[in-house]
């Protein structure tokens, strides 16, 4: 996949290259796993459309930046506004009539949205990725000695772990977050209460959908740009989140970067292994325990 | 009931009859693919419709078997019966292990663990030696059934098609009409409920899985002979989402919904493949207008228009939404 680790030969730099893979790759397991818990919570439905909107956010840089110029700092912040608006759209015209159905038909429902999304990229653009250049002050990288560390790299987790706990801390530790926490308790109370359920729940969506976006964003230069590029991770989030446990913002965070790092050191010791590491700890975690690691109920 | 038991004969030998006869007036290529697509809908219905689970990874069955059918036919030289058999096995095997696994959850969390599963079997098929990685298993050669029957002439091969599938109905109808088929829908309706009646349903809904993956194998499995071919097509999540998408268009809880569905759906297929992915997109479309308008599919609206007339009586088979 990437050219600069299969030089790492010596066991000590390929050990921790893999790391740096799978901390990298852990980054972007929180942060959609993260998004999914988020519109979870409140809105019952599992977003199967998070992973053409993680497409959609680093879609809307490369096209903003081909077509008007706009740069990647510019888009870490439009990008993330342009997909949410449109996931609001969506949810204010489609999801919401499912609410009161069974669960599964919110599946159901983004799961065909993100078939269209996907098909009109595909339509488009083709399966082959289109590149996306690194920023300007992130090229190059650090030689910590021990391993080569891409300035670009060290940007994404650094970046990914502050959106991470910036997240966290809104919804446990803020009055904002104690309204969505209270509204995913008991929707009813909280409208009593003289809270606009509704457009909480519009917002909530919107906000996850955006940070799969800003997720979408940040992987653009690392992962080519491709329609297909959230088709399959977005299932490995599933299996993050299951065994992260439903119900858990924490759960989301602290299982996305482990897994991660799991799967970057299986690579290194049993690759044959590394792209179902993920699903057999599902297992094991389904066996043990069924509610996942952080899950209250089951 | 309206509808004596004459009536029903009488339908189902036109419907036999329109079978046997269908190969002289459509391409049989389509029309196995069709059948078998049908009977692992029906299958898949088997789990949706009268368990309520939805399995979100069925791929994995239809798709196993359809490698492991191809790799005896061609490494071991099975002859295509035998072949079938093993795929069919291997599925079963499967669907007991994914059962067991899946059955801890309930609802979605079911749907994401078959899911992550399948994927799993996806990423087998895609590194192992014996699948052929993105080629698949080509050229799977057809022996004679019992040294007599010439699989290699189409018409042929669609009948020993037909036959094989309609035993796959055969089960699933049995199934479904069965004390073992009430139990299933009194989990579904009312788990809670069935578990104070002394049922074990943990039991049931595993076996009702182990069915489902078997006669889901036992589709793949006729498939790959039907092509000559396993590929990875067969095991990606996409393959399980066109499965769902199949009996949600048929009806959801019909026999026959999601024999229609798959007839549709490979119709659509056949006709839009120039297409491109705007087939996607128009798939992606079916399923939002299926979800947001249209829950009970063709067969459970047509099924509803009719019993809402004739007054019917609740029956085993019963048009339904999740």
């Amino acid at each position: 996949m990437l050219g600069w680790m299969h030089i790492a030969v010596p066991p000590a730099p390929a050990l921790f290259g893999q790391l740096l893979i799978g901390l990298i790759n852990g980054a972007f397991y929180a942060m959609l796993s993260l998004g999914l818990a988020v519109i979870f919570g409140l809105l019952n439905i599992i977003n199967f459309a998070h992973g053409a909107q993680y497409m959609l956010g680093a879609f809307c840089a490369y096209l903003i930046l081909n077509y008007i110029g706009i740069g990647y700092w510019p888009s870490l912040l439009v990008a993330p506004i342009v997909v949410g608006i449109f996931g609001m759209l969506l949810e204010r015209f489609f999801i919401r009539w499912v609410y009161r159905l069974d669960h599964l038909y919110g599946l159901l429902l983004t799961f065909g949205m993100a078939l269209i999304i996907q098909g009109v990229f595909r339509q488009y653009y083709g399966s082959a990725g289109q590149p996306y250049s690194i920023p300007e002050p992130l090229t190059g990288g650090q030689d910590l000695g021990f391993m080569f560390l891409p300035n670009y790299r060290a940007w994404v987790i650094v970046a990914s772990s502050v959106f991470c706990f910036g997240t966290w801390f809104v919804i446990e530790r803020t009055r904002l977050g104690a309204y969505l926490r209270a509204a995913t308790e008991n929707p009813a109370l909280v409208q009593a209460f003289g809270i606009n359920v509704p457009r909480m729940v519009t917002l909530t969506y919107g906000f996850g959908v955006a940070l799969a976006a800003l997720a979408g964003v940040l992987a653009a230069p690392i992962y080519q740009v491709s329609p297909l590029m959230g088709s399959n991770l977005i299932i490995v989030v599933f299996a993050v989140v299951v065994i992260g446990g439903m119900g858990s913002i924490l759960g989301a965070i602290v299982g996305g970067f482990a897994l991660g790092i799991i799967e970057g050191l299986t690579k290194v010791f049993y690759p044959e292994a590394s792209s179902t590491v993920i699903f057999v700890i599902m297992a094991v975690v389904l066996l043990v325990k069924p509610a996942g690691l952080f899950g209250r109920t089951a | 009931m309206n509808e004596t038991a004459t009536v029903r004969t009488v339908r189902r030998l036109i419907l036999f009859a329109v079978a046997l006869v269908a190969p002289f007036v459509f391409y049989p290529i389509f029309l196995m693919k069709a059948v078998c697509f049908a009977l692992f809908a029906a299958a898949f219905n088997l789990l949706i419709g009268f368990a309520g689970l939805l399995s979100f990874g069925h791929a994995a069955f239809f798709g196993s078997a359809s490698y492991v059918t191809a790799y005896a036919a061609k490494a071991w030289g099975f002859s295509p019966l035998l072949a079938i058999l093993t795929g069919t096995a291997v599925a079963g095997v499967m669907g007991v292990v994914f059962g067991w696994l899946a059955i801890r959850r309930k609802g979605i969390y079911f749907a994401m663990v078959t899911l992550a599963l399948s994927q799993m079997v996806y990423f087998y098929a895609l590194e192992s030696k014996y699948t052929g990685g993105e080629d698949g298993i080509q050229a799977v050669p057809l022996r004679d059934v019992f040294g007599l029957i010439d699989l290699n002439r189409p018409l042929t091969m669609y009948y020993f098609v037909l036959a094989v599938c309609l035993l796959g109905f055969g089960i699933i109808y049995r199934a479904i009409h069965s004390p073992f088929g009430e139990v299933l829908r009194a989990i579904r309706d009312n788990e809670p409920r069935a578990i104070s009646l002394g049922y074990r349903t943990e039991r049931y809904k595993l076996l009702a899985f182990t069915l489902s993956a078997t006669l889901a194998g036992l589709a793949g499995a006729t498939k790959a002979l039907v092509f000559q071919l396993a590929s990875l097509t067969d095991v990606t999540w996409q393959m399980s989402g066109d499965v769902v998408l199949m009996t949600l268009i048929g009806g959801l809880g019909t026999i026959w919904g999601p024999v229609v569905g798959a007839f549709i759906s490979i119709t659509m297929e056949n006709y839009l493949a120039e297409l491109g992915s705007w087939v996607t997109v128009i798939q992606g479309t079916i399923f939002v207008i299926c979800v947001l308008v249209f829950r009970r599919g063709v067969v459970g609206e047509i099924v509803q228009f009719v019993n809402r007339r004739q007054r019917q009586p609740r029956l085993a088979e019963e048009p339904r939404t999740l």
